[in-house]
């Protein structure tokens, strides 16, 4: 029976050399890349040795820049171009951002995302993540030798669509083809759970540099399910530091500081803070520009107490997750600690406290995330067997709305629902021959538009003019694996195909992305044109292995005639693979991506039959007519 | 299998407009009473099979193709999961559909009784009483599936769906009076 004779998925009947993919952990403070060898998950170092690169990144008057560590040794002296936790900005406006007068940046105060004045011009928050990134891919690519097949990239699970976007947009800044979006919990349960072979319900405090999550996952064998998560994408680290500065203010009884000194006292907070992870007291002295000298000493117990009030806006998200997920504290097995602020031992003892039990500290929690997202990497780009592999289920963080009459908010995708996942609303006209329709989306709980996230406004339009009411537009909200929303419309009565124009709140445009790109180019070491080639390429390798491999393992899918094509669409994509025309080489794709999409249609329908595999053939043939008898009614 | 039979089992489900008999699709039996477990193993292995990580590396079309069919297990499984949206579900299938806006056919005493119910959860908020809440939380879950046996029967047995319609409309209230009760909870504990 030719219908069970299948080859398990991404098993080829060439063994497929191993892809290079790796996951990054892009974070406030500090960033890292990691990836699997010999099956063996690994942060990558820089020459010197060091895994963390400090998220900082410095932009000179020529128009280059620096990053990392070089560029956080000169935060001091050059505090307005360097420009730290860049994360806090993604997807932001200026409005949004707390402590900004404190901060030494000169902020522009154009609507939308936010940018920064630097002396080497305008900056987006994207643009400066995307320096982080670039600097990382290098070092993947001279470790690994090669160039990367993509990457997943880490963001905090509290991450709107904005903010999600914002950080996917820099990795195309950088070169980096995104293999899928991971929420940070995520990554991090996916490492301990195939270190520890860890199965139950697992709680995942995550306290970065700038943020705050929660995670509820279920671990079984072979699947990660996601039940709910929470956070708050402006709450970490950082805010511990902030509470120390001004402490320091007020018992040193300082002027009004320079941006220098600002930035010295908020290292020296920092500092503070990390001494008291292992110390009980904390000497904190410095001399600043202005002559006046700071010599006080900060106790674990002052800490605990300036900081409360942090502690326990962290378990207002931990009560609602474990409510949203229908648990109590008595469902929970463990308790992953996951980021470098969750050192402090007060995050300890009041995570503890809350869940009755000692928190797991077993991975390194500034390394767990990038090792995970380096799992996550190698399963996606196809380097595990089937039956050694494992499933993933994650949730959309934040419910998605309309903004509908008085400023309400309709919700259209609750929080926590498993992706991807989509909802389809009608929509109709108003007015007589009205041709257009305005739809603001919107993320958030809150049942005011004022109060929650505005994420895009959608205008449809080519609606066909007809009396009010009488057309009736389906819209469709789709959210994909990675988080992110796309909407499309459509008019019922006609079936004509409405377009979508999006104007992102706090995004920016693919113009703005393009213009991005090729400024970005002409600071860059490497040729640009050279660059996009090799892009290119990557990407016509990936197409090449994947349909081969689809063809060794469904090709009896095919007829003859339409195998040959495929075949033939392949022979062309090599040939201009080998040579250097790029503009041939995106047709050649574009050629071979239209002959396999009714392959691709027939492949995934042999996926879900052999979901039912197990089972008896005559019972399959009885769901196949019970499905069309559905089909048809 | 043949090719063109696959393409046309596809192609009824390519679009997300179209209605999929989800039950079919989880290759379960289209009844009201179904084994959880059974449902969240075939769930698990079909997302196993569809889901975008599988195809993460794979063309566009797949790809796609991939999103579409994970979206639409999703929403299969969250459907059939849940007790209310499998029973207004059957009721569709069977071409029983629950107007919802509609509950002028509602006898008295059940909204009168829907009315108290309310006051009563409203007043428990007001005083931030929890162990109210909490109180009324039980007895609610104990009508509730006190009334879900009552509709397996309807549905499983009786094949009484005029009936079964009339119950699920008295379930959308309770299941509302539910989320109220839970929002108080969570107002409480903040």
């Amino acid at each position: 029976m030719a219908l069970l004779q299948i080859a398990e998925p991404g098993e080829s009947a060439a063994p497929h050399r191993h892809r290079l993919a790796v996951g990054i952990d892009l974070g406030t403070t500090n960033s890292l890349v990691a990836t699997v060898r010999s099956g063996l998950s690994v942060v990558l170092n820089d020459e010197l040795g060091r895994p963390l690169l400090p998220s900082v990144v410095r932009y000179l008057a020529d128009g280059s820049s620096a990053v990392g560590y070089e560029a956080q040794a000169q935060q001091a002296i050059d505090p307005r171009n360097t420009i730290v936790s860049v994360k806090r900005f993604m997807g932001r406006g200026i409005k949004d951002v707390a402590y900004r007068e404190e901060m030494p940046y000169r902020f522009d105060e154009a609507p939308g995302m936010l940018r920064l004045q630097t002396v080497a011009g305008l900056k987006s928050p994207v643009e400066i993540s995307a320096e982080i990134l670039r600097t990382l891919r290098l070092r993947a690519e001279s470790a690994l030798g090669g160039s990367l097949v993509g990457a997943v990239i880490t963001v905090p699970a509290y991450f709107d669509d904005a903010q999600r976007q914002a950080t996917k947009d820099a990795a195309k800044l950088a070169g980096l083809p995104v293999l899928r979006l991971l929420n940070e919990p995520t990554a991090a349960a996916i490492a301990y759970g195939l270190d520890n072979g860890a199965e139950g319900v697992y709680a995942v405090y995550d306290l970065g540099g700038g943020t705050f999550d929660i995670s509820i996952l279920r671990l079984a064998r072979g699947v990660f399910e996601v039940l709910a998560t929470g956070g708050d994408s402006a709450l970490g680290g950082d805010d511990f530091d902030q509470r120390i500065f001004c402490w320091i203010l007020e018992s040193a009884q300082l002027a009004p500081l320079s941006v220098e000194d600002a930035r010295m006292l908020l290292t020296r907070a920092r500092e503070a803070k990390e001494y008291l992870s292992f110390h009980g007291v904390a000497p904190i002295s410095a001399r600043l520009n202005s002559g006046e000298t700071v010599d006080l000493r900060l106790t674990t117990e002052t800490f605990s107490e300036i900081t409360r009030t942090l502690l326990a806006k962290t378990l207002q998200p931990v009560k609602r997750a474990l409510r949203d997920a229908g648990l109590t504290v008595g469902d929970i097995k463990g308790v992953v600690m996951v980021g470098g602020a969750t050192r402090m031992p007060q995050v300890q003892r009041a995570v503890g406290d809350f869940f009755r039990q000692e928190p797991l500290n077993n991975l390194d929690p500034e390394k767990v995330v990038a090792l995970g997202a380096a799992m996550q990497a190698n399963l996606l780009a196809g380097n595990r067997s089937a039956g050694d592999d494992w499933l993933l289920l994650d949730v959309i963080p934040l419910s998605l709305g309309l903004e509908t009459m008085g400023g309400l908010v309709e919700k259209i995708v609750p929080r926590n629902s498993t992706i991807p996942t989509a909802r389809a609303q009608e929509f109709t006209t108003f007015r007589d021959g009205q041709t257009a329709l305005a739809v603001h989306v919107v993320q958030g709980e809150r049942e005011l538009v004022g109060d929650c996230r505005s994420l895009a406004r959608f205008e449809l339009r080519g609606i066909p003019p007809l009396v009010a009411g009488a057309a009736r537009i389906r819209v469709t909200f789709q959210v994909d694996a990675d988080g992110l929303l796309a909407v499309s419309a459509r008019e019922l009565a006609s079936g004509i195909e409405t377009g979508v124009v999006v104007k992102p709140s706090y995004g920016l445009s693919d113009d703005e992305i393009a213009a991005m790109l090729k400024d970005s180019l002409t600071h860059v070491k490497d040729d640009a044109q050279l660059r996009a080639l090799q892009e290119a390429r990557v990407e016509a390798q990936r197409l090449i292995e994947a349909v081969g491999s689809a063809l060794a393992a469904d090709g009896d899918l095919l007829t003859v005639e339409e195998r040959a094509r495929i075949e033939h669409g392949l022979a062309e994509l090599h040939k201009a693979a080998a040579g250097d025309n790029r503009r041939q080489l995106v047709v050649a794709m574009d050629d071979l991506e239209a002959e396999t999409k009714e392959f691709a249609a027939r492949r995934m329908d042999r996926s879900i039959r052999r979901a039912f595999a197990g089972r008896n053939i005559s019972e399959l043939a009885s769901d196949l007519s019970l499905a069309r008898s559905g089909e048809n009614a | 299998m043949p090719a063109a039979a696959a393409s046309r089992f596809m192609s009824g489900r390519e679009s997300l407009e179209l209605t999929t008999d989800f039950f079919a699709l989880f290759a379960l039996p289209r009844r009201f009473r179904l084994a959880a477990a059974q449902l969240d193993k075939a769930y698990v292995d079909l997302q196993a099979e569809v889901h975008p990580d599988r195809f993460a590396a794979a063309d566009d079309s797949a790809r796609r193709l991939a999103m579409q069919w994970s979206t639409r297990v999703n929403e299969a499984y969250q459907t059939l999961k849940k007790p209310l949206a499998r029973a207004r579900y059957l009721l569709h299938l069977a071409g029983h559909d629950v107007a919802d806006e509609n509950n002028t056919l509602m006898p008295a005493d059940f909204l009168i009784e829907q009315l108290e119910w309310r006051e009563a959860v409203a007043e428990a908020r007001a005083v931030g009483d929890h162990h109210e809440l909490e109180h009324m939380h039980h007895r609610l879950q104990r009508e509730l599936s006190g009334r879900y046996d009552e509709l397996g029967d309807l549905f499983d047995e009786r094949c009484d769906f005029v009936e079964a319609a009339d119950r699920v409309r008295r379930l959308m209230f309770i299941e509302k009076l539910l989320v109220d009760l839970d929002e108080a909870l969570a107002a409480c504990d903040e």
